[in-house]
C-alpha cells in the first residue's frame, strides 16, 4: 500500500512558535519521504538539541533525538551499522556550527551516504535569542544587549571545504523547493549538506519572512523584490562531471564564491554536486568485499546461545 | 629447584627494547616457562628511557617483584636507572664503551633523579660514571659482563663477510637478548625460531638478526662464566599461549560479536582499537565471513555517539578509551543511561588527573566512573583481574549490556595494557552470548520503553519491520516521545534504576567478587592489583602466615550483601589500589559502612609488585605498619 504524506506526521503536539520557519522544513521533509516512498521503518531521522531537535518527534519514522552538536556522530554510525537504512540528520545551526563544528567537518571528510539538513536562523531560540554562528558581525538581534561581536561561519563554504560531496541551500518558505532539494539530497550517493534559511519569528528580528521578502527593498514597486533567488534560473552548474582536478577545482571555487553572496540577493538551489567521490561504503568495501551484504546489524554473531566467531587461527599463532 | 628469574632489558625509545623483550619472552614460553612481562615506557616517541622486565618461573606467576637477576643494556641510562634494583647475585651485561660516560652525559637523565643518583655515589665515594654505579654493584656482589657491541658487530660483520653489519646499530637489541640467552644457557634453537616469527614480514632482516643472534649467543656462552642462573627448559603446560595485554578484551569482542568499534587514538587504549581493525575480516562458523567496522572518529565524543548510533541498530557496539576520553564521553553517557542503550566501553586507566603521568598506570577512575555522567541513571562497572580473565569478561560485559539495556564500563588498566603474559588458551566456547529482550520480529502496536514487570522492555532496533520508535535524551514515554508529566518521570526513573536491583539479583555472584581464602587478615582489592596480591599471598603462606583475599569485580551496583558475607569472619580489612585516596575504600564504606583498617596504596604510575606487597603485608601482620602504606618501587 503507498504510503501518503500523513503517514509521516505524528501525533506529537508540536510547540514551536507560530509563524515558525521550522514548520516548513518538517513539512517538506515530510513531503520528500512521501514522494520517495520510503518505508517509515526504513528511515531513521537523527536530531540534535533546540527548537529543530524535536523534529524527529513530529516525523513518524524512526527518530533519534540526540545531544547538542552531535547529531552527525549517531547518524553516521547507525548508518554506518546498518547501511540499507536511509539517514537524514538535523539540527540548528549553533547546534552544527557552534559546538558541533568538528563534527561537521570530520563528516565531510568520510562522505558516509546521508544527508545533513541545519535549520539556520541567526540564534540560539530555545535558550532565548543569543547569537548564533551564522549571525552577521555587528548584526544586533532582539535579545542581544549589544550588536555581535563575531563574525559568522559560512555553512556552504565550510561544507565545501570540508569534503561534504553535495551542498545546497534551501528557504523554508519555498516548501515546494525546499522539498525538491531533500528529495535531490537523499538521492545523492555520499554525504549532502542542505542550509535551510529559517526566520525565528521570535528572536531573530533582523532576518525576518519580510526581509527575506524583500519588503524593505520594495518601496511602491509592484516588481519582484524578493533577495532569493534560485541558482537554477541562472546558469550556475555546480555538477562535477569528470572528477578532473581542473574541473573539481572550478566548481568548489564557483560555489565558495557564490556561497559569499549576501544582502540584496541570496542564493538557493544546489551550490555543489560531485558523486565521483568515493562513499565511505566503497571505502569500506574495499577492505571489507561482503561489507554492503553482511553489516554489523545484519551480521549472526551466535548459535543456539554460543558464539560463532571462530578466532581458532589467531589463538593458534599465539600457541607457545 | 623451582626457577623464578627476571630479566630487564632498557634503552632508549625506538631503540628496538620491546621487539627484544618480545623475543625473549617467546624462547622463554618456548621453552616451557611461564612468563609475566612489563613495559614501561615515557610519552615520548624516541629517545626516553624505556624497559621491560621480563619474570620467568616454572609456575605460574601474576606480578613482578623488586628484584632484578640479569639485566642487559646497550645505552647508559638504563645502567644508571636500575643497577641498584640488580639482586646480588645476579649479573648485568652492558657495552664496554659505556664505562666512562658519566651522567651529564647522559641529557635523558632528569634532575630529580640526577641529585638522587650523585647523593648515592658521593656517599659511596664513587664518580659519577657507569664504571662508578657499576663498582657500587659489584660491591653488592652483582657479577659484570663488560662486551663492546660494536666490536662484536664488526667481528661479526668480517666473520660473515657482510660489511653492512658493522654499524647496525639498530640490532643491538638482538645483541643483548641473545648474550643473556647465552649466559643463563638457554637452549638456542627456540631463539632463532622466535626471530622468524618476530620478523616473519621481513625475511631479509630476519636473516641478519638470525647470523647476530647465534654469533653472540655463542659469544657469551663461550666468554662469560659463573652465573648463578641457568634456565635450561622445563616440561611445556599444554593449552599455553603468550598474550599481549589488549588481546583479552580484543579477542573477547570479537568473539562476543561485537562488530561496531569506535575509538580515538589515547593510550593505553589505541592498542585494542588498531588490533581490531587489524583483524577487521572474521572467520564464521558454516557461513560467510562476518566484520568489525572500526572507525576512528575526530574525538571521543564522537566515539561515544556513532557507537550509540551504531548500538541502536541493534549491533554489539563498543568503544575503548582512557580517563581523559572517559571524561569527554560523559554526557553521552547520560543519554545512552536514560535512552536504555546496550553499550560496552572498555576503559583502560592510566594515571590522572587531566594528562596526569600518560604512559603509566594507575587506578585512579574508579570513583570518577560509578558516579560519571549528569543525572541518575543506571550503568554496570565492572573490572578485570588479569588479561585472561578480560577475554571472558568482555563477555559478560556484553550480555549485561544487552539482558538489563544498560551502558557498561568494563574496567582495565594501563598495568594489564602493557604486560605480556603467558596464560591458558582462551576457550570461546566458554562464553555464551545473551541478547536479553532485543526482538527478531514485531507484529502490532509497539511501544519501545513500555512498562513492565521487570522493567526491561522488549527493544527494536533501527530499520526494523514494524518496529518505529523514538529516542530522546529528554524524559520521554513509552514510546520514546518527551514529556514532562511528573507521573511519568516517577515510573520511568524507577524503571530504569530498578534494573540495577535486577543486575545484583541476576548477576551469579561468582562473577560479582571472587574470594582467595578469607581470614583474620583480608585483602579487598579491585582490578590489575589481583596479581602482585596473589603471588604475595603465597610468599606469605609459605612462611606460614594466611592472608585472605576479596577481589571485587562488579563495582557498580556494588554487591554489598554478598561482600558483606564474604567477610564476615574477616577481622582486620586490607584495602589495596594503585590511587592516592584508596577509592574501592570509599565505595567499600559507603556500601558495607564497616572501616577499612590498613590502605596499600600506590601512586607513582608503576605497577606494585608483589615484593612490596609482601613487605607491607608482613608489616601489618606484625603490628608495624602505618595505617597508609604508600609505595614507591620502579624506575
Amino acid at each position: 500500500m503507498a504510503l501518503k504524506l500523513a503517514d509521516y506526521k505524528t501525533d506529537v503536539h508540536n510547540d514551536w512558535c507560530p509563524g515558525c520557519g521550522d514548520f516548513g522544513i518538517v513539512n517538506a521533509l515530510q513531503m520528500a519521504l512521501a514522494e520517495m516512498g520510503i518505508e517509515r521503518d526504513k528511515a531513521t531521522i537523527f536530531s540534535g538539541i533546540g527548537c529543530s531537535g524535536k523534529t524527529s518527534h513530529f516525523i513518524n519514522t524512526y527518530g533519534v533525538h540526540t545531544l547538542h552538536g552531535r547529531v552527525l556522530t549517531f547518524a553516521q554510525g547507525g548508518k554506518l551499522a546498518n547501511p540499507d537504512m536511509t539517514v537524514v540528520a538535523v539540527g540548528g545551526d549553533g547546534d552544527g556550527l557552534g559546538i558541533g563544528a568538528g563534527h561537521f567537518v570530520a563528516a565531510g571528510r568520510r562522505n558516509i551516504d546521508m544527508t545533513y539538513i541545519i535549520f539556520d536562523n541567526g540564534v540560539y531560540g530555545l535558550t532565548k535569542g543569543q547569537a548564533s554562528p551564522t549571525l552577521k558581525l555587528g548584526e544586533q538581534t532582539k535579545s542581544l544587549p549589544s550588536p555581535n561581536t563575531n563574525s559568522n561561519v559560512n555553512p556552504i563554504g565550510l561544507a565545501v571545504a570540508s569534503g561534504f560531496t553535495f551542498v545546497a541551500r534551501g528557504y523554508s518558505y519555498d516548501v515546494r523547493h525546499l522539498k525538491d532539494l531533500i528529495v535531490k539530497a537523499v538521492k545523492h550517493k555520499g554525504l549532502s549538506f542542505l542550509d535551510v534559511l529559517q526566520p525565528c519569528p521570535t528572536y531573530n528580528d533582523v532576518n525576518t519572512r519580510d526581509w527575506y521578502a524583500g519588503v524593505d527593498q520594495a518601496k511602491e514597486s509592484m516588481e519582484r523584490h524578493s533577495r532569493i533567488y534560485k541558482l537554477e534560473d541562472t546558469k550556475f552548474d555546480p555538477t562535477v562531471n569528470y572528477a578532473g582536478e581542473v574541473e573539481v577545482n572550478e566548481k568548489l571555487s564557483q560555489a565558495l564564491v557564490k556561497s559569499l553572496e549576501w544582502g540584496d540577493k541570496i542564493p538557493t538551489g544546489v551550490f555543489y554536486q560531485n558523486e565521483l567521490v568515493s562513499p565511505f561504503s566503497t571505502r569500506l568495501t574495499d577492505k571489507i568485499p561482503n561489507y554492503l551484504e553482511n553489516p554489523p546489524a545484519k551480521q549472526i554473531i551466535s548459535d543456539s546461545g554460543l558464539p560463532n566467531t571462530d578466532i581458532s587461527k589467531i589463538l593458534d599463532s599465539l600457541n607457545v | 629447584m623451582s626457577t623464578d628469574f627476571t630479566w630487564l632489558i632498557g634503552g632508549p625509545q625506538g631503540s628496538g627494547v620491546e621487539s627484544g623483550a618480545n623475543i625473549f619472552s617467546k624462547v622463554c614460553a618456548q621453552m616451557g616457562y611461564q612468563i609475566f612481562g612489563k613495559r614501561e615506557f615515557y610519552s615520548n616517541i624516541k629517545g626516553e628511557h624505556s624497559y621491560f622486565t621480563v619474570r620467568v618461573s616454572d609456575e605460574k606467576i601474576h606480578s613482578n617483584v623488586n628484584d632484578v637477576d640479569l639485566m642487559v643494556s646497550f645505552d647508559a641510562e638504563t645502567i644508571f636507572r636500575h643497577f641498584d634494583e640488580i639482586s646480588s647475585n645476579g649479573g648485568i651485561i652492558y657495552d664496554s664503551e659505556l664505562e666512562n660516560t658519566d651522567t651529564d652525559r647522559v641529557r635523558t637523565l632528569d634532575g630529580p633523579f640526577k641529585e638522587r643518583l650523585h647523593n648515592l655515589l658521593e656517599s659511596k665515594n664513587k664518580p659519577f660514571t657507569i664504571a662508578g654505579v657499576l663498582e657500587v654493584a659489584k660491591e653488592k656482589g652483582v657479577k659484570l659482563y663488560p662486551v663492546s657491541f660494536k666490536s662484536l658487530l664488526e667481528t661479526l660483520s668480517e666473520e660473515v663477510d657482510n660489511p653492512r653489519l658493522r654499524g647496525l646499530v639498530r640490532m643491538y637489541n638482538v645483541l643483548g637478548v641473545s648474550l643473556s640467552l647465552g649466559l643463563i644457557k638457554m637452549p638456542s634453537n627456540s631463539l632463532v625460531d622466535s626471530i622468524d616469527d618476530i620478523f616473519s614480514k621481513k625475511p631479509k632482516i630476519a636473516e641478519i638478526n638470525k647470523q647476530a643472534a647465534t654469533f653472540s649467543y655463542k659469544y657469551s656462552s663461550t666468554n662469560f662464566e659463573n652465573f648463578d642462573h641457568t634456565l635450561t627448559g622445563v616440561e611445556k603446560q599444554l593449552d599455553t599461549i603468550l598474550v599481549q595485554g589488549h588481546f583479552g578484551c580484543s579477542l573477547g569482542k570479537m568473539v562476543s560479536g561485537c562488530r561496531f568499534q569506535s575509538y580515538y587514538p589515547i593510550t593505553p587504549a589505541s592498542d585494542e582499537s588498531v588490533y581490531l581493525e587489524s583483524n577487521e575480516i572474521l572467520e564464521i562458523e558454516n557461513d560467510r565471513p562476518g566484520s568489525t567496522i572500526v572507525v576512528q572518529t575526530e574525538d571521543e565524543i564522537s566515539a561515544i555517539g556513532m557507537m550509540i548510533g551504531a548500538a541502536l541498530t541493534g549491533t554489539r557496539s563498543s568503544t575503548s578509551t582512557s580517563g581523559p576520553g572517559f571524561a569527554l564521553m560523559t554526557e553521552a553517557l547520560g543519554w545512552a543511561g536514560i535512552n536504555e542503550v546496550a553499550v560496552v566501553i572498555t576503559l583502560y586507566q592510566r594515571s590522572g588527573p587531566s594528562t596526569g603521568l600518560p604512559t603509566r598506570h594507575g587506578q585512579d577512575d574508579l570513583l570518577f566512573t560509578v558516579f560519571a555522567g549528569c543525572g541518575d541513571f543506571p550503568k554496570i562497572v565492572y573490572a578485570s583481574g588479569d588479561i585472561e580473565e578480560s577475554f571472558y569478561d568482555t563477555g559478560n560485559c556484553f550480555n549485561y549490556a544487552d539482558k538489563y539495556q544498560i551502558p557498561v564500563i568494563h574496567m582495565m588498566d594501563k598495568f594489564l595494557s602493557s604486560s605480556v603474559v603467558t596464560c591458558k588458551k582462551f576457550n570461546p566456547k566458554k562464553i555464551s552470548i545473551d541478547r536479553g529482550k532485543l526482538l527478531d520480529k514485531i507484529e502490532g502496536e509497539y511501544k519501545r520503553f513500555a512498562l513492565t514487570d521487570d522493567g526491561i522492555s522488549p527493544r527494536s532496533k533501527l530499520g526494523m519491520d514494524n518496529g518505529v520508535f523514538w529516542n530522546t535524551g529528554d524524559e520521554s514515554d513509552e514510546y520514546g516521545h518527551i514529556t514532562e508529566d511528573p507521573q511519568v518521570r516517577i515510573k520511568m526513573m524507577d524503571k530504569r534504576m530498578s534494573r540495577l536491583d535486577l543486575a545484583l539479583e541476576t548477576i551469579p555472584v561468582s562473577d560479582q567478587a571472587v574470594p582467595f581464602e578469607i581470614h583474620d587478615y583480608t585483602i579487598i582489592s579491585w582490578g590489575s592489583t589481583k596479581g602482585p596480591i596473589l603471588d604475595a599471598q603465597s610468599m606469605l603462606k609459605k612462611e606460614g602466615i594466611d592472608i585472605g583475599f576479596v577481589q571485587i569485580k562488579l563495582l557498580h551496583p556494588f554487591p554489598t550483601e554478598y561482600v558483606k558475607s564474604l567477610l564476615k569472619n574477616a577481622k582486620v580489612l586490607i584495602d589495596i589500589e594503585a590511587n592516592h585516596s584508596g577509592q574501592l575504600g570509599k565505595i567499600f564504606k559507603q556500601n558495607i559502612t564497616r572501616d577499612i583498617d590498613y590502605h596499600i596504596l600506590k601512586y607513582t604510575g608503576r605497577g606494585i609488585t608483589s615484593t612490596e606487597l609482601y613487605d607491607s603485608l608482613k608489616k601489618i601482620v606484625e603490628n608495624k605498619a602505618e595505617k597508609r602504606e604508600v609505595l614507591s618501587h620502579g624506575a
